[in-house]
């Protein structure tokens, strides 16, 4: 069983502050499909506008093609895991499981069987008898997920589930989360401020920021061509450079910078009319003791080399003595220039994004986390 | 003790222990053991104590025990209090659940403040206070008469078998005893616990049933147990808000040490009354599946 969601012009208003504003969504049947933001950018409020437990000052909840309003949360056909699980500690996990049976009015043996088969599902068997406690937290995760799934929802709302495990285990939960929702079809929607969570287990991803959708696509396409500046400083890292755009034509154009001009591909929106800034994501970026004529590149001095093991961070400044930073792969017969030592950045003209500035968000958002 | 003294010097170890050793041993231990002492004596002219006559035996206790009518004061005493520990979880647990879970916590202080300062009156102001207000021709009467809603006035305290104006009396005075460990044990509860099982489907009371109710269970035992224990204690509001029929036994305690001046038989009766309310209350705990471990937290 599955349904589709749908958000028509919703805001919601607490107090005098506006936390979703005017955020306009349809999630298809099936999908997979993450709210992706910083705190307090509304993406929970979203979450519990869809499963009841608060109605939209403005627009519509659909789910399934039906207008929600006046639905409780124990009348819709979602169910929530949410951030801290929630898992009932004075019940056994087989009665945590069939919770949602049991109210309504469920047998014994029925309940006990589905709580068996879920366990199977999650492949957790045979610990049906124990307390949430006695269990470890990726075992309690999957309880989470078993009981939500007992009552047969058409649509699972999953509120920074994995944000309380530990980093092997959260990235082991994303590939069992996914393989679940693919054996069940259940539309999954998952809130998160992990772009990797977003981006490894989504069909379709929206950026939000402020109260906003700033961007709704494939992850490949988030990454790729963020919509924004914001969108592209969430979403992994990236040298931002403040100038003005001097040639457009065509979606490629040239930017006009302290310290240089570059050829560069324009994103969504961009004019010589508008404010933007030209992004360069850190891999895209090599480092050459000289320049081909005519290549975009930029002298600069290399302040610091951090090894990662596959890869390498270079820290590097600028002659007006900007930051900089490359990732360079880790590579025995080409290694990364030494501390010290000067060097020119080079970049593709399609690797130079210039981006419309958000008027959602100041950058380095990020960091105030 | 070792690491007390190096923490906070020998001076202040001392005094906190010769403190604490006052108050248990001379204020607790040392009254408690001399009425027990005397409860095992016979009520003597003043010139006997002492003498060939004063010896130890049971015969006050038996005294209780064979007379029906005691008997009888003693059985209505406990049941009545039951009635008012119910009744007073009953108007407790809708108040702690929206103190706890529903109000912002923002106006807490207020509704704090509100539920605290009758407090701060003498439980003998307010046992008065309702005396006055459920008197025949009180201010409810007057109030009820004037509103068209009754015609004759009526014994407001004459009620359910006489008790019903020690029944008001008793949960006004002790209702506070069962609301903060209600509203303790609540508000340590998860409200994700509740929206979770809200989400899965329950109804409102599916929910309290199942869930809130689980998880304040050692805070309804505490707040029952100080509820009824203090209840059937209690001698001002019984005194005060009687009925020609109504008794309580610790009346007839007050009875036996103030008007016969019988204080051996008087506290006979008292350590019945202590034994007897301490062994009910240890069999509704076992009978709920409450431990003292649970109350204690």
């Amino acid at each position: 069983m599955t349904a589709s969601v749908e958000l028509r012009g919703v805001s919601m208003d607490f107090d005098k502050y506006r936390a979703v504003d005017n955020v306009d969504v349809k999630i298809k049947p099936g999908e997979f499909f993450s709210f992706l933001g910083p705190s307090g950018c509304g993406k929970t409020t979203i979450l519990r506008m869809v499963s009841g437990f608060i109605e939209p000052t403005m627009g519509e909840v659909l789910i399934g093609d039906q207008d929600m309003k006046g639905q409780g949360p124990n009348k819709r056909p979602t169910a929530m895991i949410f951030q801290n699980l929630a898992l009932f500690p004075l019940m056994r996990v087989w009665e945590n499981i069939s919770f949602g049976l049991e109210v309504r009015g469920a047998t014994k043996a029925e309940r006990r069987a589905k709580a068996e088969e879920l366990l199977q599902l999650v492949e957790l068997p045979g610990v049906g008898d124990r307390f949430p406690s006695q269990l470890s937290g990726g075992q309690r995760q999957r309880v989470a997920i078993a009981r939500a799934l007992a009552v047969e929802p058409k649509v699972m709302l999953l509120d920074e589930p994995l944000s309380a495990l530990d980093l092997k285990l959260r990235q082991h939960m994303r590939a069992e989360l996914r393989a679940i929702q693919k054996r069940t079809n259940v539309t999954f929607i998952y809130i998160t401020h992990d772009q990797g969570e977003a981006l490894a287990m989504s069909d379709r991803v929206a950026v939000m920021s402020r109260g906003k959708i700033q961007q709704i696509d494939v992850p490949q396409m988030i990454y790729n061509n963020p919509a924004n500046g914001f969108v592209a400083s969430f979403v992994g890292e990236n040298n931002i450079f403040a100038g003005t755009l001097s040639a457009a034509a065509k979606g490629t154009g040239k930017f006009k910078t302290p310290v240089g001009e570059f050829k560069v591909r324009l994103g969504q929106g961009v004019s010589t009319a508008v404010k933007c800034h030209m992004h360069v994501r850190p891999e895209h970026i090599g480092l050459v003791g000289k320049p081909r004529a005519g290549q975009n590149a930029i002298k600069a001095r290399v302040d610091d080399v951090s090894f990662e093991g596959n890869f390498a961070i270079v820290h590097l400044r600028d002659a007006s003595g900007k930051k900089l930073i490359a990732e360079v792969r880790n590579d025995v017969t080409a290694p990364p220039p030494e501390q010290g030592s000067t060097t020119y950045i080079t970049f593709e003209p399609d690797k130079a994004l210039v981006l419309l500035d958000s008027d959602a968000v100041a950058y380095g958002e990020k960091e105030l986390e | 003790m070792n690491a007390m003294v190096r923490r906070y010097g020998t001076g202040l170890t001392g005094l906190s222990i010769v403190l604490t050793a006052f108050w248990l041993l001379l204020l607790v231990v040392f009254p408690y053991f001399g009425l027990f002492e005397n409860s095992f004596r016979p009520y003597l002219p003043v010139v006997d104590v002492g003498g060939p006559l004063d010896t130890y035996s049971v015969n006050n206790y038996l005294t209780f025990f064979t007379s029906p009518i005691h008997i009888k004061v003693f059985l209505t005493t406990i049941a009545y209090s039951c009635l008012v520990t119910v009744l007073a979880l009953l108007i407790a647990y809708p108040l702690s659940y929206y103190m706890a879970k529903v109000i912002s916590p923002a106006s807490l202080p207020t509704v704090f403040l509100m539920l605290l300062i009758p407090l701060w009156v003498s439980e003998i102001l307010r046992a008065f206070a309702w005396f006055i207000i459920l008197a025949l021709k009180g201010p409810l009467t007057i109030t009820l008469q004037a509103l068209g809603i009754i015609t004759e006035p009526i014994h407001w305290m004459w009620g359910l078998g006489g008790y019903s104006g020690v029944i008001i009396g008793l949960i006004y005075t002790y209702i506070l005893f069962m609301l903060f460990p209600l509203y303790n044990a609540m508000s340590s509860l998860d409200s994700n616990q509740i929206e979770a099982a809200e989400d899965l489907g329950a109804k409102w009371w599916q929910t309290h049933w199942r869930v809130i109710i689980p998880h304040s269970k050692p805070g309804i035992a505490s707040g029952c147990v100080t509820v009824f224990m203090l209840s059937a204690g209690s001698v001002i509001v019984p005194t005060l808000l009687q009925s020609p029929r109504s008794r309580w036994f610790t009346e007839v305690i007050q009875q036996w040490m103030f008007e016969s001046q019988d204080w051996q038989t008087g506290a006979a009766y008292a350590f019945l009354l202590l034994l007897i309310c301490t062994v009910f209350v240890t069999l509704m705990m076992k009978f709920f599946r409450v431990s003292l471990a649970d109350i204690a937290k």
